[in-house]
């Protein structure tokens, strides 16, 4: 039986979503905030230590507070506040959620709730759930701070910071650059079919529909990985990409660079009183 | 006598499965020569032009540039292939291939730097390519956000940075809007202008007048079909025709009974001699 929505209704709901969201992080990382304004260097090396801060913190309280910095960061770089919250907090519970819950009943500790059919909440249980869910959930934050207030060709470029090969660097840069495009192509593939569908199809004409576009667009992006290498090689590309730094550091950098770092080391030290 | 860029002799040239692109194709192109090469679809303008910057080689004949023979051995030599690249750029028929970094300041900068070129002096032909071509405020942007006659503009400026003597052109003006065209032929005429040979492969028979000094045709059986100046191959009616670059179009004017016949060129406007075409 046919889903009440079709394959092609889904695909370019889809595509629409993964289109959205993009201009909205390239959006967000033009606006004039305090991370969009500092080297991305400076970010990915500030909010990383913060993130080693968070992983090695044994102290609930501590990871909260730098949860609480993410949330000012996010204010200061006029990121909307809702769905930077929201969107780690209403995925992390059906990932994360899922991994935490067995600790809840399953790690020996002074009981907390006695539930039905004899299962019992431990205090360190909820404990270890909390700080699984609080490192996460901060952590992620800490990441789509990143990615949100830097463009996404600036960031990768950024990562030669962290001695993450030239080459690797080229091919994410160019992942990232032909996935735009063969969305659009997908989203004109599916358009066209939706323009000559009538009805619904059945679900198994969906699969040899799927199937065929599969197909067709690993064709195109064969083809067009073949064109893009020859127009590589036209221009000088010999197979050991050159790329060029053009970043500067400002006084107002290094001192953001310092504080972030100060703040991770500070966070660290508190995070090994345990709590 | 102007130096000879580009000889070749008796070139064939099939792709993987024996499928024939070029056949029996013997011509010589001069330096500071801006050609145009006509045919239809598949006739084997793109392939002419990525044998001419080295990326293809020749199945059979020989094809030299510089005096040089272009082949696969050739290009494995480091020294060659820098030369050759420094001197030669091809701008793509379709510019989501040639645009392939992340911003368009990468994208400036990719053939100076992947040449060696000192990385102040990478830095300045960035600058001059970005403001020649109007493009300065979209150093940050990624490519694939730009509209048609912005993209076509950075792949120019991609090329432009190296500063080549042979500008290869594969249909420049495919989807830009009339300004963007007109911007396009000027810029054309601007290096030839400079003394610069550019070879340009289009089906629009438009432009050709104004961009070409001499015309070569291909057929749609892969071999030149003629070669001659623009008014020459633009005067032969029969050539065009047989070469799939006109059609005949029947119609009939409001009030008259009688429909006939005239030649129609595709993306030109319409020519209504109808006393030497109907």
């Amino acid at each position: 039986m046919a889903s009440p929505r079709g394959a092609i209704e889904r695909t370019l709901a889809e595509i629409g979503h993964v289109l959205e969201q993009s201009l909205f992080a390239e959006t967000l990382s033009r606006r004039a905030g305090l991370l969009q304004a500092l080297d991305p260097r400076v970010k990915v090396v500030g909010l990383l230590s913060l993130l080693i801060a968070v992983s090695v913190s044994r102290n609930l309280w501590v990871i909260v507070g730098l949860y609480g910095v993410a949330l000012g960061l996010a204010v200061v770089s006029r990121v909307p506040l809702s769905a930077f919250v929201r969107r780690v907090w209403f995925v992390l519970p059906f990932f994360t959620g899922l991994i935490a819950l067995p600790a809840l009943f399953m790690t020996p500790g002074p009981t907390l709730w006695s539930l039905p059919f004899g299962l019992v909440v431990t205090r360190t249980g909820l404990l270890t759930a909390l700080f699984l869910l609080a490192r996460v959930g901060t952590s992620v934050s800490l990441a789509l701070l990143l990615i949100w207030t830097t463009p996404w060709n600036t960031l990768l470029k950024a990562l030669s910071v962290l001695r993450v090969p030239d080459g690797f660097i080229l091919i994410l840069a160019m992942t990232y650059r032909y996935i735009a495009l063969l969305l659009g192509i997908v989203d004109d593939m599916f358009l066209s079919r939706k323009s000559r569908v009538v009805g619904r199809l059945s679900t198994a004409d969906e699969r040899r529909l799927l199937a065929a576009s599969a197909g067709a667009l690993l064709g195109r992006s064969l083809q067009l990985s073949t064109e893009v290498y020859l127009a590589m090689q036209s221009r000088g590309y010999r197979g050991r990409p050159r790329t060029l730094d053009t970043f500067s550091l400002t006084t107002r950098d290094w001192a953001w660079a310092i504080g972030l770092v100060a703040l991770a080391a500070l966070a660290m030290w508190l995070g090994q009183l345990g709590g | 006598m102007a130096e000879v860029v580009f000889e070749l002799d008796k070139v064939d040239f099939a792709y993987e499965g024996g499928q024939p692109a070029l056949k029996d194709v013997s011509l010589s192109i001069c330096a500071g020569e801006r050609i145009v090469v006509l045919g239809s679809n598949g006739s084997g303008k793109s392939t002419l032009l990525k044998l001419l910057d080295g990326l293809y080689y020749a199945t059979a004949g020989s094809l030299k540039a510089f005096g040089q023979p272009l082949t696969e051995a050739a290009f494995t030599d480091d020294a060659f292939n820098f030369a050759f690249r420094r001197r030669v750029g091809l701008v793509f028929q379709d510019t989501d291939v040639q645009l392939f970094n992340a911003s368009v300041f990468d994208e400036v900068a990719f053939a100076p730097l992947q040449l060696d070129l000192e990385r102040a002096d990478v830095i300045t032909r960035v600058e001059a390519a970005l403001r020649d071509l109007r493009i300065d405020g979209l150093r940050e942007r990624p490519p694939h956000q730009l509209s048609g006659g912005e993209k076509r503009r950075v792949a120019l400026a991609s090329v432009l940075s190296l500063g080549p003597e042979v500008w290869l052109l594969d249909e420049p003006t495919t989807g830009l809007d009339p300004r963007s065209q007109s911007w396009l032929v000027d810029f054309i005429c601007a290096q030839g202008a400079a003394g610069r040979t550019v070879v340009t492969a289009t089906h629009d028979l438009t432009i050709v007048d104004t961009i070409a000094d001499r015309v070569i045709v291909f057929g749609e059986d892969h071999h030149l079909a003629a070669v001659g100046t623009p008014a020459e191959i633009l005067g032969n009616a029969e050539l065009l025709l047989a070469c799939n670059l006109t059609h005949e179009h029947w119609h009939r004017h409001p009030g008259q009974r009688e429909g006939h016949r005239h030649l129609h060129v595709h993306g030109a406007p319409h020519d209504h001699d109808h006393e030497r075409n109907g």
